[in-house]
C-alpha cells in the first residue's frame, strides 16, 4: 500500500528527505509540541474542541429533554448504529479531500454496489451461496467505479468535481438499469443476521465502523501512504519534486473511497434488508459535511480522522435527540444548517488561538 | 419519439409551425365563437383536420362556464352521433406523459398504460420518456399538439406548472385528461381521475382505530412515519389519518419523516422505536420505504404492535399473505389510474359515457377510493400490484 516506485533519475536520500520536507513542512498534522498547554490542543480533544463542545452541548441537551429514554444503552447502540454508514464514506472522504481532492459519486456508488451485490444475491444460480459473495461483489463493485474515478481524474486528467458529478449521474443511471428501478428484497436471512447482529452487546455495524476508522487512523497518521495523502493535497507539485508519484497516489485514494462505498453498501444493504437504486440519496454531503465540520480542509493538505469521527457523531446525536422529542425534519434541518457554521467558527478560532501562542 | 429539449425546436417543431398558427387562429375563432354563446360550430370544425376532435375541444371550454349549458348538449350529441356512425373503426391517437419513472409506482403507472393500450384494437397511444423537468415535458405536451393526437393524458410532474401548456392543447381541441396531480385550472381539461391521499389516512386511521378498539386499548401509542414532510400530498395523507383516529378518540403520539427511500425509512424508523419503547399501532405512508421501515423494526426486535402500508407494493401484500411480521395491511393508492385516464380518453374521444352510469358522458372529474388490504382479502389486490 505505501510503497511507491521512486520515478528512474532520482536518488533514494533525496527521495526521502524532500518526501519528508514536503510532506512534514506543507500538510502534516501539527505534531505535539513541549509545553502542558500546547499538548493540550495538539491532542486529539484539543485540536477538535469546538467539535467536543458541540457534541456535549447536544448530549446535555438529550438527557435534559429526554434523560430517560436519551442515556440508555439501547439508545447509545441506534445512535452509534446510525453513524455507521455515513462514518464508513466519510472516513474515505477524509482521504479524498486531505489528497486534494472531492467526491460527489458516493452515494451513487453506494446505490450500485447495493444493487449489483444484492443482483447476485436474488439470482437463482447465487441462491445456494453464502453472505460473503454479497460482500465480495459489493466491495469489488465499489472499488472497481473507484479505479474508473482515479483513473480518469489522475491520467486523464479530469478536474475530480466534474469526473464524480459524472459518475453520479452514471452509477445511478447503471444501477437503474440492473435493478429495472425496483427495490430487491434480500430474502438470504443469514446476511441480515450477521451484519445486524451484535457482538458482546456491540452491534456488529459500529464494530465493522471501529475497524474502518482505525485502519484509517494508522494508514494516514503511522504510514507512509497517510504522509504523501498530506503531501500530495498539500503541495502536488512539490510532492512531484520530492519524487511521489502523485498520479497514482491519487488514483489509489479513489479506489480506497471506492472500498469504503462498497463496505458502506453492505451495512446499508443488511439494514434495509434490500438494494435499490434510490438507496445512498445524499450521502455525498453527509459525508462531506462531517469531513469539513471535523476541520479538514476542503483545498486539501489538512485534516485528521478522529475530526471527522466527532463530526459524524454530531449529526447522529442531533437527529435522534430531535426524534425523542418528536419534533421535525424542518427544524432538525435549521440545526443542523447552525451546527455547521458554529462548529466551523469555533474551530477557526481555536486554531487561530493555537497559532498566536 | 425522443423528447425535445427545451429552447431548441427541433426539426418536428419548426416543420409544423405553419399548422400551428393555423390551428390558434381556428382556436380564437372557436374562442370568440363560444364566448358569444353561438350555437354555429362551423368556424372550428372548418379550422382543424378533425372534426371530432374540435368538438370535444369546444365541449370542455363551454362546460367550464356553466352558462352555456345548451351550447354543450348540443355539441355533446352531435359527437355521440359521429363515433356512433363508425362505431370501433376510428383509430383514437393518445399521447401520454408521466414523470420519471425513478420508483416503483411510478414505473407502474407507464407500464399500466402500455399494458391497457395493448390491449385495445382501436388505441394508439403514444407513450413519451417519463421526465422529471417541467421544460421537457412542456415540450412533449406541445410536440402531442402539434401531432393533432385525439387526446392528451397527463401525469404532470408539478400540476401547477404544466397548466399552461394543458389549456393550450384543451383550446386545440384535444382532449386532456389530467392523472392524479390536478392541474390549477378546471378550465385546461376535460376530466380529471386520481388517487385521494386524503382518503389514504382515513382508511388507515379507520383500520388502525377499529383494530384497537376491538383489542379494548383505551390509550393507544400510535406512530406515523410520513414520507417527504413538505409534499402536500404528505400532509394531506396525515391529515386523514388524524381525522380518522380523532373519530375514535385516538391520536398519532409519535409522528417522523423519511424520504420515500428504504434507507430513510430504516434511519427514521430506528430513532423512532427509540423514542417509543412501546406502540400499539404504526402508519407507514409508503411501501417504497417501509421496506426499511419494516427492516428497522425487524432489527430492533419488536413485535407488539401492527403496522399498516401505504400505497400497495407487491412487496408488502406478498408480507401480507405470509402474516410472519407485524404488517398486517396496507391501504391502496391505485397504480392503475393513468391507464384508467387513457380508457377514459378513448371514452370522450368516441363520444362514450360510462357504461353503468345514467349520464351519457363521462364524468368531469374521478377521485379513486383508497382500499384496505388485509390477510382476508390480498389475493384480489395482488395481481394488480405494482413491484416497488
Amino acid at each position: 500500500m505505501s510503497i511507491t516506485p521512486t520515478p528512474p533519475g532520482r536518488g533514494d536520500t533525496a527521495t526521502v528527505t524532500a518526501e519528508e520536507v514536503a510532506a512534514g513542512g506543507i500538510g502534516s498534522p501539527p505534531e505535539p509540541r513541549q509545553g502542558a498547554r500546547r499538548s493540550f490542543l495538539s491532542s486529539p480533544v484539543g485540536r477538535h474542541v469546538g467539535l467536543v463542545i458541540a457534541l456535549v452541548v447536544l448530549v446535555v441537551i438529550g438527557m435534559v429533554t429526554a434523560g430517560d429514554r436519551f442515556a440508555t444503552g439501547s439508545n447509545l447502540r441506534t445512535v452509534l448504529t446510525l453513524a455507521v454508514v455515513t462514518g464508513v464514506l466519510s472516513i474515505g472522504m477524509t482521504f479524498v479531500i486531505i489528497g486534494g481532492g472531492i467526491d460527489l459519486s458516493v452515494g451513487s456508488l453506494v446505490a450500485l454496489c447495493t444493487v449489483w451485490s444484492t443482483t447476485v444475491a436474488t439470482q437463482e444460480m447465487a441462491g445456494k451461496s453464502t453472505w460473503w459473495l454479497i460482500v465480495l461483489v459489493a466491495v469489488l463493485v465499489g472499488m472497481g467505479s473507484g479505479l474508473v474515478n482515479g483513473i480518469f481524474i489522475a491520467y486523464g486528467p479530469i478536474v475530480p468535481f466534474i469526473m464524480t458529478l459524472a459518475t453520479m449521474a452514471a452509477a445511478k443511471g447503471l444501477a437503474e438499469v440492473i435493478s429495472q428501478k425496483k427495490t430487491q428484497v434480500i430474502r438470504d436471512t443469514g446476511y441480515r443476521d450477521f451484519f445486524t447482529g451484535s457482538v458482546l452487546g456491540i452491534p456488529t455495524q459500529v464494530i465493522v465502523f471501529v475497524l474502518v476508522a482505525a485502519v484509517g487512523w494508522i494508514a494516514l497518521n503511522r504510514t507512509t501512504f497517510g504522509r504523501r495523502t498530506y503531501a500530495v493535497g498539500g503541495n502536488p507539485e512539490a510532492a512531484r519534486l520530492a519524487g511521489i508519484d502523485v498520479r497514482r497516489h491519487t488514483m489509489l485514494l479513489y479506489v480506497l473511497m471506492g472500498l469504503c462505498c462498497g463496505i458502506a453498501a453492505v451495512l446499508i444493504s443488511a439494514r434495509t434488508n434490500s438494494g435499490s437504486s434510490n438507496l445512498g440519496l445524499g450521502y455525498e454531503l453527509d459525508s462531506i459535511a462531517a469531513v469539513v465540520i471535523g476541520g479538514t480542509l476542503l483545498t486539501g493538505g489538512r485534516g485528521t480522522i478522529v475530526g471527522t469521527i466527532i463530526g459524524v457523531l454530531i449529526f447522529s446525536v442531533l437527529n435522534n435527540v430531535f426524534t425523542l422529542n418528536n419534533l421535525d425534519t424542518s427544524t432538525q434541518a435549521i440545526a443542523r444548517g447552525a451546527i455547521i457554521v458554529i462548529a466551523v467558527l469555533l474551530q477557526q478560532r481555536a486554531a487561530r488561538t493555537e497559532l498566536r501562542r | 419519439m425522443p423528447p425535445e429539449v427545451n429552447g431548441d425546436p427541433g426539426p418536428d417543431l419548426v416543420h409544423s409551425l405553419g399548422r400551428r398558427t393555423f390551428l390558434v387562429g381556428g382556436l380564437a375563432a372557436a374562442t370568440s365563437a363560444i364566448l358569444a354563446a353561438c350555437t354555429s360550430n362551423t368556424p372550428a370544425a372548418d379550422s382543424s383536420s378533425s372534426s371530432s376532435a374540435s368538438s370535444s375541444g369546444a365541449t370542455t371550454a363551454a362546460s367550464g362556464s356553466s352558462s352555456s349549458s345548451a351550447v354543450t348538449s348540443a355539441v355533446e350529441s352531435s359527437a355521440l352521433t359521429s363515433s356512433a356512425s363508425n362505431p370501433e373503426g376510428k383509430m383514437v391517437k393518445i399521447g401520454f406523459s408521466a414523470p420519471a419513472a425513478d420508483h416503483g409506482w411510478m414505473a407502474a403507472i407507464t407500464d399500466n398504460v402500455k399494458k391497457v393500450s395493448s390491449s385495445m384494437k382501436d388505441l394508439q397511444v403514444s407513450i413519451v420518456e417519463g421526465t422529471n423537468d417541467v421544460n421537457q415535458q412542456i415540450s412533449q405536451v406541445e410536440t402531442f399538439i402539434n401531432q393533432k393526437v385525439d387526446a392528451i393524458v397527463l401525469l404532470p410532474f408539478d400540476g401547477a406548472q404544466m397548466t399552461d401548456v394543458a389549456q393550450k392543447a384543451t383550446d386545440a381541441g384535444i382532449v386532456v385528461v389530467n392523472v392524479d396531480r390536478v392541474f390549477s385550472s378546471p378550465l385546461s381539461y376535460r376530466t380529471y381521475i386520481g388517487g385521494d391521499n386524503y382518503g389514504m389516512g382515513v382508511s388507515a386511521g379507520r383500520y388502525i382505530g377499529q383494530a384497537l378498539k376491538d383489542k379494548g386499548v383505551s390509550n393507544p401509542k400510535i406512530a406515523e412515519v410520513q414520507g417527504i414532510a413538505s409534499l402536500p400530498l404528505t400532509q394531506d395523507r396525515s391529515k386523514g389519518f388524524s381525522d380518522a383516529l380523532a373519530t375514535f378518540g385516538f391520536k398519532v403520539s409519535n409522528q417522523v419523516s423519511a424520504e420515500f427511500t428504504a434507507d430513510s425509512g430504516e434511519e427514521v424508523t430506528t430513532n423512532l422505536l427509540q423514542a417509543a419503547p412501546q406502540l400499539d399501532a404504526l402508519w407507514n405512508h409508503d411501501d417504497d420505504q417501509g421496506v426499511g421501515v419494516l427492516a428497522a423494526i425487524q432489527n430492533a426486535g419488536r413485535k407488539e404492535f401492527i403496522m399498516v402500508g401505504g400505497a400497495g407494493s407487491a412487496n408488502v401484500m406478498r408480507d401480507i399473505k405470509a402474516d410472519n411480521s407485524v404488517l398486517k395491511a396496507t391501504v391502496i393508492y391505485p397504480s392503475t389510474q393513468a391507464a384508467s385516464g387513457v380508457l377514459l380518453a378513448r371514452l370522450l374521444v368516441l363520444g362514450k359515457g360510462m357504461a353503468d352510469l345514467k349520464e351519457q358522458e363521462v364524468p368531469k372529474s374521478l377521485t379513486l377510493y383508497s382500499a384496505v388490504v388485509t390477510k382476508a382479502n390480498v389475493d384480489t389486490y395482488l395481481k394488480s400490484a405494482f413491484e416497488s
